[in-house]
C-alpha cells in the first residue's frame, strides 16, 4: 500500500514539473514577444517558422535602445482552444505582446484575452474584418491584410479591366462566404455581374472537377476562387486540366507567394491575385527580402504575412522605446495608442499609419503571375498590374461598426 | 438546350462522366484496403498515408533522380510496398492474435507518424508535379472537354481492378490466400508458407495504395495531408461494399462516385456527407455490407 | 465477433470486486488512489497554472466517460467528439445568447448530448466491433457537418466570449480560482458517478454482457437496452465535460466536434489504461500536458502522439495505470 501511494505521488510531482511554466520573474527591462502561429497545418509555409524568423529580424534590426527583447514561439495548430490557452498562459507569465496568429477563429479568441488582460495583440496572419469591426478593441493592431482588401483589390480592378461576369467556386464555411460576399459587392459596384456560385464542402474536397465544370457551363469570363491555400492550388491545377483557362481568367481571392511556388509557374502563369507585400516590388522590399532570405526555412523569400510580422514588431518596439519600457509593459492599450499616434515606416511596407480601429493602412497591389520565360531568378513570380492607394484599400471607418470610433 | 431537373443536359452528362471517373479512382483505392481487410483482417488506417507516400515517391523520383512518370508508376509502388512489408513484419504481425481494433489503433498511430514526418520535412503547401506530356490535352466530347489524363486514369483503374479480382478469385495463389483466411493452420500444414504469403499480400495492398498516389499526383496537390482527406471516404466504400468482397468494393466505388457526382450538382454542400448517410443506412439494413460475407 | 482473438477488454483488468465490497465499491488500492486524487485537486491550483488544470479535468472527465463504453461494455466509439462538442456548443450558446446561469447551462449541454446519445446509440448498438466504430464515426461526421452549417455555432469562428457567469449567485466564476473549484467539483462528481454506475447491479449486467452476451440474453436480460443505457450515460457525461470546457475557455469551436478529437480521447484512454478506474485520468493528464509542453516545439506533436499510440498498442496495452496495477497486483 505505501508503495502505491508514493508511486502515485511521484507521478503527480512529475506531472506538476511538466505542467507548470516557471513563474514570472520580475524582468523589468525585458520586452517579451510571443509568436503564435501555425507550425504543423496548412498555413505553415505562409506563416509558421518564417514568421518567427521575421520577428527576430525586426528585433535584431531594432538593436539596443536600453532594453532587452525576448522572442518565444508556439504552435496553435489552428485550434482556438490551444491558441487561447497558450496566449492566456503567456500573458499571465509576462509576455507583453502576442504576434501573428493566422486562422480567424483563433485570432478572435485571442483578441478578447488581450483586452481582458490589458496586453498587446499584433496580428499579421488573420483575414477576418470583424477584428477591426464589431470585435475591435484598444489592445489590438491588424497589420498585413484582410478580406476587404483582398476583394477590393482583386474584384474591383479585374471587373473594370473587362472581367464583367464572374462565377465563384467557394469553400463552404464562413471565411469562404465572406470572401465571396465582399468580392460580389465590388464586382457589382464596378458594373459586373455574378452568374452563379458552387459551394463545396470544406475542408474535405480534393477534386473540384464537378464545380469547375459548372463554372465552365456558365460561360462567365472570370473564375473566382473564394478559398485558400491547398484548395486554390487544386482548383487552378484542375481548371487548367479541363481547359477552363482558355475561356476564363482565374482570380484567386486569397493566394500568396508560397502557393504560387507550390503550383509552379507553368500552371500558375496568368493568375491574378492581391497582396500587400512582394519582395521584388521595389528596392526597399528587395533589400529586406535579401536580408532575411538566408534565415528563412528552405531559403524561401518572405511572403506577405512574414513581412507583416517584421513590420508590426518593428513599429511596436519603436513605440516602446518612445514611451519607456515600464509604461509599455504596464498597459497594452497605452502601447497600442502610442503605435497609432506614430506614423509607420519600414522597408517592407513603406510609410503608413494605424487607424483608430486598429487597422494598419498601406497600399494593396494587384499582381499577375509571370510565365516561366519571364521569370529571371528564383522566386521572381509577380508582375505588378495595378495599385490601390492606402486610404482606399481598406474598409472605410464608417462601415466597420467599431465601438472605438466616434462618428 | 433541354434541361433535366433544372440542370442543362450537357452539364448533367458531364457531371455523370466525372462521377464515373472519380468512382474509378475510389474503386482502385479501396481495392488495396479491401484486399488487406478482406483477406488479412487488418484494419489498415495507414492506407491514406501510403497513398500519400506513393505520390511523394513519384515526386522524389522526378526531383532527385530525374525519373519520370511512367517509370514512377512501376517503381513507386515497389518502394512503398517494401516499406509496407517492413511495417508488417516488425509491428502488425504481432497483433494478429488480438482484437482487430488494436490493428486499427496501431495503423492510426502509424498514419500520424508518417504524416507528421512528411509535414516537417516538406511543409504543407504541396509540391508541383506535372501531367506527363503524352497525356496532356483534352478531347472535345461536345458536352464537355474530357482531359486525356482523366481518361487514362479510368483505364488504369479498371485494369488494376480487373487484374486484382482475377488474381484473387481465379488463380491458385488467390485460392491459397482465401483458404488461409479461413483456416491458416490447415493451409500451413499443406506446406504453404502462410506468414510469408500474408506479408506479401499486405505489401501488395500497400502497393495498390501507392500506385493510386502516383496516378493522383499530377491532378491533385502533392501534400502530406492528401491521404487524410481520402482515407475516411475509402473506408466507407469498403465498409459499404462489404469488407470481405473485392467485387463489392469495386462496384461501391463506382456507385459512390456517381452518387457523389450527382450530389455535387444538386446539393453541393452535402457532397462530403452523403457517403456517411449511405454508410449508416447500409450498415443498418445489411450489417455485412452490400456484398460482404458475414 | 472475434473467434479466438482476445477482445480489447480482456487486457483490461478484470474487476474482481463485487458490489458492496470496500467503500462504495472501491478496493483498498483504489481508495488510496481516490485520496491522492482529492489531495491533488486541493493542492494543484496553488502549484500549477489553474487554467491548465481545469483543461486537464475537463478532458479527464471526457476520457472517463469514453472509458465507460470501451472499458466496461467493450464498444469502441470513434465518434465521441460529437457529444463532447455538442455539449460545448449548447452550453456556450445558452450562456452567451440566453444568459443562462452556468449550472443550468451545463445541465442543458449534458441533456442535449444525452439526447444525441439516444439517437446515435440506438442506431449504432445494433452492430459490434469495427462496424460499431464505423457507424459512430459516420454519425459524428454528420454532426460535424451540421455544426459547420448551422448558424448558431458560428461556423469556423465558433462561439466566442462565452461568459462564465456566477455560481448560484454566490461566487463570481470569472475569477480563475472560483472557476477552478467549480470545475473540480464537477469532475469529482462525474468521476464518482461513473464508478458508482460500474459497481451497481446495472454495472454487473454490463460486465456480463461484455463477457458473454448470448448467455446474458439467455438469462433474460435485454442486452440492447443495457448497452443503449450505457451509451447514453457515456454520451451525457462527455457532453458535461464539453460543456464545462466551453465555460472554462469561453469558446466552443469546430475542433470540439472534429474526428481528431475523437481520436485524442481514444489515445488518452489507451495510454492511461482501458477499463481501469484511474486510467483515463492519468491518460488525459499525460496527453494534455504533452500537448501544452510541446506546443513550443512546433511541429513534432503529431509525430509524438503517433509514436505513443504505436508504443502503447505494441508494448503497453494495459496502459500506464494498468501496468502499475499489474505490477503491484492490485486493481486500479
Amino acid at each position: 500500500m505505501p508503495l502505491s501511494r508514493r508511486q502515485l505521488l511521484a507521478a503527480g510531482t512529475a506531472a506538476a514539473a511538466l505542467g507548470g511554466l516557471p513563474p514570472a520573474r520580475a524582468q523589468a527591462n525585458t520586452i517579451r514577444l510571443g509568436v503564435l502561429t501555425d507550425m504543423s497545418g496548412p498555413y505553415r509555409d505562409s506563416t509558421g517558422p518564417g514568421s518567427v524568423v521575421c520577428t527576430q529580424q525586426a528585433v535584431a534590426e531594432f538593436a539596443s535602445h536600453g532594453f532587452q527583447v525576448e522572442v518565444l514561439q508556439a504552435d496553435h495548430q489552428n485550434k482556438p482552444d490551444v491558441g487561447a490557452s497558450i496566449a492566456r498562459q503567456w500573458y499571465d507569465q509576462g509576455v507583453d505582446a502576442v504576434i501573428d496568429v493566422p486562422t480567424s477563429s483563433v485570432a478572435l479568441a485571442i483578441t478578447q484575452i488581450a483586452k481582458e488582460k490589458n496586453k498587446v495583440f499584433l496580428n499579421s496572419g488573420a483575414a477576418v474584418t470583424e477584428l477591426t469591426g464589431a470585435q475591435c478593441n484598444p489592445n489590438f493592431v491588424h497589420w498585413t491584410y484582410d478580406t476587404f482588401m483582398l476583394s477590393k483589390g482583386l474584384a474591383g480592378a479585374l471587373t473594370k479591366a473587362g472581367g464583367s461576369t464572374w462565377y465563384f467556386v467557394t469553400a463552404d464555411y464562413a471565411f469562404g462566404h465572406a470572401l465571396q460576399r465582399d468580392a460580389t459587392r465590388f464586382i457589382e459596384e464596378a458594373g459586373g455581374k455574378v452568374l452563379g456560385a458552387a459551394r463545396y464542402p470544406f475542408p474535405s474536397t480534393t477534386d473540384f472537377s464537378s464545380f469547375l465544370l459548372q463554372a465552365q457551363a456558365s460561360r462567365a469570363k472570370v473564375l473566382g476562387l473564394a478559398n485558400a491555400s491547398g484548395d486554390t492550388v487544386n482548383c487552378i491545377k484542375q481548371g487548367r486540366e479541363f481547359g477552363l483557362h482558355k475561356s476564363m481568367r482565374f482570380a484567386a481571392l486569397l493566394m500568396g507567394l508560397v502557393d504560387v511556388h507550390s503550383l509552379g509557374l507553368e500552371t500558375g502563369q496568368g493568375l491574378l491575385l492581391t497582396e500587400s507585400f512582394y519582395w521584388g516590388l521595389n528596392d526597399r522590399t528587395r533589400a529586406f527580402g535579401k536580408r532575411v532570405q538566408p534565415k528563412m526555412p528552405n531559403r524561401a523569400m518572405p511572403a506577405m504575412v512574414h513581412a507583416g510580422c517584421y513590420g508590426v514588431t518593428l513599429h511596436y518596439l519603436k513605440a516602446v522605446a518612445d514611451m519607456g519600457v515600464a509604461a509599455a509593459k504596464a498597459s497594452g492599450a497605452d502601447a497600442v495608442a502610442r503605435m497609432k499616434a506614430m506614423p509607420t515606416d519600414d522597408d517592407a511596407f513603406g510609410p503608413g499609419r494605424i487607424r483608430e480601429d486598429g487597422r494598419k493602412l498601406h497600399p494593396s497591389y494587384l499582381f499577375e503571375v509571370k510565365s516561366p520565360a519571364e521569370s529571371k531568378e528564383p522566386w521572381d513570380y509577380y508582375k505588378l498590374v495595378a495599385t490601390t492607394p492606402a486610404e482606399e484599400a481598406f474598409r472605410p471607418l464608417s462601415e466597420g461598426g467599431c465601438p472605438l470610433v466616434r462618428s | 438546350m433541354d434541361e433535366i431537373f433544372g440542370i442543362p443536359a450537357p452539364l448533367l452528362f458531364g457531371q455523370l462522366l466525372l462521377g464515373l471517373i472519380n468512382g474509378a479512382f475510389y474503386a482502385m483505392l479501396s481495392l488495396g484496403l479491401a484486399v488487406i481487410f478482406g483477406l488479412l483482417n487488418i484494419i489498415n488506417f495507414t492506407h491514406g498515408a501510403q497513398f500519400m507516400m506513393g505520390a511523394f515517391a513519384a515526386w522524389m523520383l522526378l526531383e532527385y533522380l530525374g525519373i519520370g512518370y511512367w517509370w514512377a508508376l512501376l517503381l513507386a509502388p515497389i518502394i512503398v510496398g517494401i516499406t509496407g512489408v517492413i511495417l508488417e513484419r516488425l509491428m502488425i504481425s504481432r497483433l494478429y492474435k488480438l482484437d482487430h481494433l488494436y490493428g486499427l489503433l496501431l495503423t492510426f498511430g502509424l498514419a500520424l507518424i508518417i504524416e507528421g514526418i512528411f509535414r516537417n520535412q516538406f511543409g504543407s503547401s504541396g509540391m508541383p508535379y506535372r501531367i506527363p506530356p503524352e497525356l496532356a490535352g483534352a478531347w472535345d466530347l461536345g458536352f464537355m472537354f474530357l482531359p486525356v489524363y482523366r481518361g487514362w486514369g479510368v483505364i488504369a483503374a479498371l485494369v488494376l481492378c480487373l487484374a486484382t479480382w482475377l488474381l484473387i478469385e481465379k488463380t491458385r495463389l488467390g485460392a491459397y490466400l482465401r483458404a488461409a483466411t479461413e483456416n491458416a493452420a490447415l493451409v500451413q500444414a499443406f506446406g504453404v508458407n502462410v506468414p510469408r504469403m500474408v506479408t506479401l499480400t499486405y505489401g501488395a495492398g500497400v502497393a495498390l495504395a501507392a500506385i493510386g498516389g502516383v496516378l493522383a499526383a499530377p491532378i491533385y496537390s502533392v501534400n502530406p495531408q492528401m491521404g487524410t482527406n481520402l482515407i475516411i471516404v475509402v473506408f466507407a466504400v469498403v465498409v459499404i461494399g462489404g469488407m470481405g468482397s473485392i467485387l463489392g468494393s469495386i462496384i461501391t466505388g463506382f456507385g459512390l462516385g456517381i452518387i457523389e457526382g450527382l450530389t455535387k450538382v444538386f446539393w453541393p454542400e452535402a457532397s462530403a456527407t452523403v457517403i456517411f448517410v449511405i454508410m449508416a443506412i447500409v450498415l443498418l439494413a445489411r450489417p455485412a455490407g452490400l456484398f460482404g460475407r458475414a | 465477433m472475434a473467434n479466438s482473438a482476445t477482445t480489447i477488454t480482456d487486457t483490461a483488468m478484470r474487476e474482481r470486486v463485487t458490489p458492496g465490497e470496500g467503500i462504495w465499491g472501491f478496493s483498498r488500492a483504489q481508495l488510496a488512489g481516490v485520496l491522492v486524487l482529492i489531495a491533488f485537486l486541493a493542492v494543484a491550483p496553488f502549484v500549477l497554472y489553474p487554467v491548465f488544470v481545469m483543461k486537464l479535468l475537463c478532458f479527464a472527465l471526457f476520457a472517463c466517460a469514453f472509458n465507460l463504453l470501451i472499458g466496461y461494455v467493450g464498444l469502441l466509439s470513434f465518434g465521441h467528439a460529437a457529444y463532447f462538442g455538442m455539449g460545448a456548443y449548447i452550453t456556450g450558446y445558452a450562456a452567451k445568447a440566453w444568459g443562462v446561469t452556468p449550472v443550468a447551462a451545463i445541465i442543458m449541454g449534458g441533456l442535449v448530448a444525452a439526447l444525441l446519445g439516444v439517437i446515435g446509440g440506438w442506431i449504432a448498438i445494433r452492430r459490434q466491433g469495427i462496424y460499431f466504430a464505423m457507424i459512430t464515426l459516420a454519425l459524428a461526421q454528420m454532426v460535424y457537418f451540421f455544426c459547420v452549417q448551422a448558424p448558431f455555432t458560428g461556423g469556423e469562428d465558433g462561439i466566442q466570449a462565452i461568459p462564465r457567469g456566477s455560481f448560484l449567485g454566490i461566487a463570481d466564476l470569472s475569477s480563475d480560482m472560483a472557476m477552478y473549484w467549480f470545475t473540480a467539483a464537477i469532475f469529482l462528481a462525474g468521476f464518482l458517478l461513473i464508478h458508482r454506475i460500474i459497481h451497481s447491479p446495472f454495472g454487473q449486467v454490463l460486465k456480463a454482457i461484455r463477457e458473454n452476451e448470448p448467455r446474458a440474453t439467455s438469462l433474460g436480460y435485454r442486452t440492447d437496452d443495457y448497452k443503449l443505457m450505457a451509451f447514453v450515460l457515456s454520451a451525457a457525461l462527455a457532453g458535461v465535460a464539453g460543456a464545462t470546457k466551453s465555460l472554462v475557455f469561453g469558446i466552443a469551436t469546430l475542433t470540439d466536434v472534429h474526428w481528431s478529437m475523437s481520436g485524442e480521447v481514444v489515445l488518452m484512454t489507451l495510454v492511461g489504461g482501458l477499463g481501469t478506474v484511474f486510467g483515463p485520468v492519468i491518460g488525459a493528464a499525460v496527453i494534455v500536458t504533452m500537448q501544452n509542453y510541446l506546443a513550443e516545439m512546433g511541429a513534432w506533436v503529431t509525430v509524438i502522439q503517433g509514436v505513443i499510440f504505436v508504443a502503447c498498442v505494441l508494448a503497453f496495452r494495459r496502459g500506464i495505470v494498468g501496468e502499475i496495477a499489474n505490477w503491484l497486483k492490485v486493481k486500479l
